[in-house]
C-alpha cells in the first residue's frame, strides 16, 4: 500500500512545516448529488473539534435552526466569529442546483486552533433538512480527499411539506421550491417530531397532486437517498 | 461523532523524499507519486453482491482504465452508452466506448443478472497495475434508468492479496422520467422497454437516485409494489488483488 514517506528531520523541519506538518491550505468543494433538490448558501466552516457547527443525536443550537429552517447563516457565522472560527460563507453566490458544485476560495488554517471542518446547507423544499458534514479533522497531507456526505433533520420543526414561505426559526412550513416544481394547497404529511435532536433525515413523502394532498412537494422529484452531497477536500 | 461515509477515498498521493536528497530534488518531487514501472502486470478479482430486497442487477460491466475515462460523471449528461445501460441493462456500446478510449486497459462483463441476494465475480487484468483505475457498472432492473457503480476506483495502492469492500450507493442516469409505469421497466416486475432514445427525466444528469415511489407508496401509476423499493447502499463490492 502506498504511503507518504513523512521524515522527522531535524535540519530540514522548519523548512518543511511550513508546508505539511500542519493542515496549511486547503479549499474545499461542495456538489449537489441530488436530482431534485436546491442547496440553500453553503457554510464551509474550520473550527476547534469542541465548536462543531452541528453533532447528530444532540439538539440543533438556535444558529444551526435558522440555517435548517430558513438558510440563514448569520447566527453561525457569528457563532464562528465568537470562537475565531475560520469560513466561507456562500462560496456559489446563491443556491446550489442538483449536480451543480462550487469550491472556496483558499482557507488557511495554519497555527490555528481550527483544524476541524464542518460543512452546511438547508435543502430545498424541506422543512428543516440540511447537508450535513460535523467536525471532519482537516488532513494534514497534500492530496485531494472525497467524502460523500448525507441530509439530516435539524429536529426543530414539523416535516408537514407544505410550502408556505415559512424560512423563520419556530414558523412552521417550507420557504420556497427553487425548481417551480412545487405544490399547493397541502394539508401537511407530518406534525412535531418524535426525534426533536438532529439526525438522519427520513426522507419526504410528497404526492402527485400539485394542488391539494397531503404534501405541496413532488414524489417524483423531491424524494432523495443519501448521500446528498460530495465534499473534496484539495490540501495544498 | 464521525460523518457517515459511502465512499472515502484518498485518491492523490504525493511522496516526501527523505532527508538526504538535496532540496533541489525536494522541490521536484511534489509531482504524483509513479511507484512501480507501468509494465506491471496485475489482476484484480471483482465480487458484487446484490443488497436490494427486489432488484435484480444486470449483468456486470467492469472495465479497468488508467486515470481519465469516466463512463459517467456526477451532474453531467449521461452518454448515449451509459443511457442504454440504465434504461436496458446493455451493457455493450459501453464496453464498446471504453475499448476506443486511449485510457482503456481490460474489461470483462457478467453473462447473467444478479438477482437479490445474489453474488458475481470477474477478474480484470491490467499491464499498467500502477496506474489502473476500475469502473463497474450495472442496472438496477426494475427502474426506469437506475444504476449502480464504482466510478474511477483507485486500484494502484492494493498489495497482492490485499482486498478493500465498497458499499455503493444507486444513481440514477437523467435519461428517463422515473414513472414507473407499465411498459417502461425491463426488469421482472414489468418486462417493458429497455432503451428509448427520449431523455425526459426531471434533469438531463447523472445524480443519486432519490428511490423508488411504488404504488405501495401513493404513485397510482407505478407498477412497482414496496419491495421493490431500494436504500443505499445497493450493492457490495469487494476487490481482490490476485496476482
Amino acid at each position: 500500500m502506498k504511503k507518504q514517506i513523512l521524515l522527522s528531520a531535524g535540519a530540514l523541519s522548519l523548512v518543511l512545516s511550513s508546508s505539511f506538518v500542519q493542515a496549511a491550505e486547503f479549499t474545499v468543494s461542495v456538489q449537489n448529488l441530488t436530482q431534485g433538490i436546491h442547496f440553500t448558501p453553503l457554510l464551509v466552516a474550520a473550527h476547534p473539534s469542541k465548536n462543531t457547527l452541528f453533532k447528530a443525536g444532540y439538539s440543533a443550537s438556535p444558529a444551526l435552526q435558522a440555517m435548517a429552517e430558513g438558510g440563514a447563516l448569520t447566527g453561525l457565522t457569528a457563532d464562528l466569529d465568537a470562537i475565531s472560527g475560520q469560513y466561507i460563507a456562500n462560496p456559489a453566490g446563491g443556491l446550489l442546483a442538483p449536480g451543480k458544485s462550487t469550491t472556496t476560495t483558499t482557507i488557511n488554517t495554519h497555527d490555528s486552533k481550527n483544524q476541524y471542518l464542518s460543512v452546511v446547507a438547508m435543502m430545498l423544499p424541506t422543512n428543516d433538512g440540511f447537508i450535513g458534514l460535523s467536525n471532519y479533522p482537516i488532513p494534514k497531507h497534500a492530496g485531494t480527499y472525497t467524502i460523500n456526505i448525507n441530509g439530516y433533520d435539524a429536529g426543530t420543526e414539523a416535516n408537514d411539506e407544505i410550502i408556505n414561505g415559512g424560512g423563520a426559526p419556530g414558523t412552521a412550513g417550507i420557504p420556497a421550491a427553487p425548481g417551480g416544481d412545487g405544490g399547493k394547497n397541502a394539508t401537511g404529511a407530518a406534525a412535531a417530531d418524535t426525534n426533536t435532536k438532529v439526525h438522519i433525515h427520513r426522507g419526504v413523502l410528497g404526492d402527485t397532486d400539485a394542488n391539494g394532498g397531503i404534501s405541496d412537494l413532488d414524489s417524483r422529484i423531491h424524494r432523495w437517498l443519501n448521500p446528498v452531497a460530495r465534499v473534496t477536500i484539495t490540501v495544498k | 461523532m464521525k460523518p457517515v461515509h459511502h465512499l472515502t477515498t484518498r485518491r492523490h498521493y504525493r511522496l516526501l523524499l527523505p532527508v538526504m536528497l538535496s532540496a533541489l530534488t525536494l522541490a521536484a518531487c511534489h509531482h504524483d507519486k509513479k511507484d512501480a514501472p507501468n509494465t506491471e502486470n496485475r489482476t484484480f478479482k471483482i465480487s458484487i453482491t446484490n443488497l436490494t430486497a427486489n432488484q435484480p442487477l444486470s449483468p456486470l460491466a467492469a472495465i479497468a482504465h488508467t486515470h481519465g475515462y469516466h463512463a459517467f460523471m456526477d451532474g453531467q449528461a449521461a452518454s448515449s452508452a451509459l443511457e442504454k445501460l440504465a434504461e436496458g441493462g446493455d451493457h455493450q456500446p459501453l464496453i464498446i466506448q471504453a475499448k476506443a478510449d486511449s485510457h482503456y486497459l481490460d474489461s470483462r462483463t457478467g453473462t447473467a443478472p444478479i438477482a437479490p441476494g445474489a453474488s458475481d465475480s470477474l477478474e480484470v487484468s491490467v499491464t499498467h497495475g500502477s496506474k489502473a483505475y476500475l469502473s463497474l457498472l450495472s442496472m438496477l432492473v426494475n427502474t426506469n434508468d437506475g444504476f449502480t457503480a464504482a466510478n474511477s476506483y483507485h486500484l494502484a495502492d492494493l498489495a497482492l492479496h490485499q482486498s478493500r469492500t465498497l458499499m455503493l450507493p444507486a444513481w440514477d442516469a437523467g435519461t428517463e422520467a422515473n414513472t414507473e409505469a407499465a411498459g417502461t421497466l425491463p426488469g421482472p416486475a414489468d418486462l417493458g422497454e429497455g432503451y428509448n432514445a427520449t431523455r425526459d427525466d426531471t434533469v438531463n444528469q447523472v445524480g443519486i437516485h432519490r428511490g423508488v415511489i411504488s404504488a405501495d407508496d401513493g404513485l397510482a401509476s407505478s407498477v412497482l409494489n414496496g419491495s421493490h423499493r431500494f436504500d443505499n447502499p445497493v450493492a457490495r463490492l469487494t476487490i481482490t488483488r490476485i496476482d
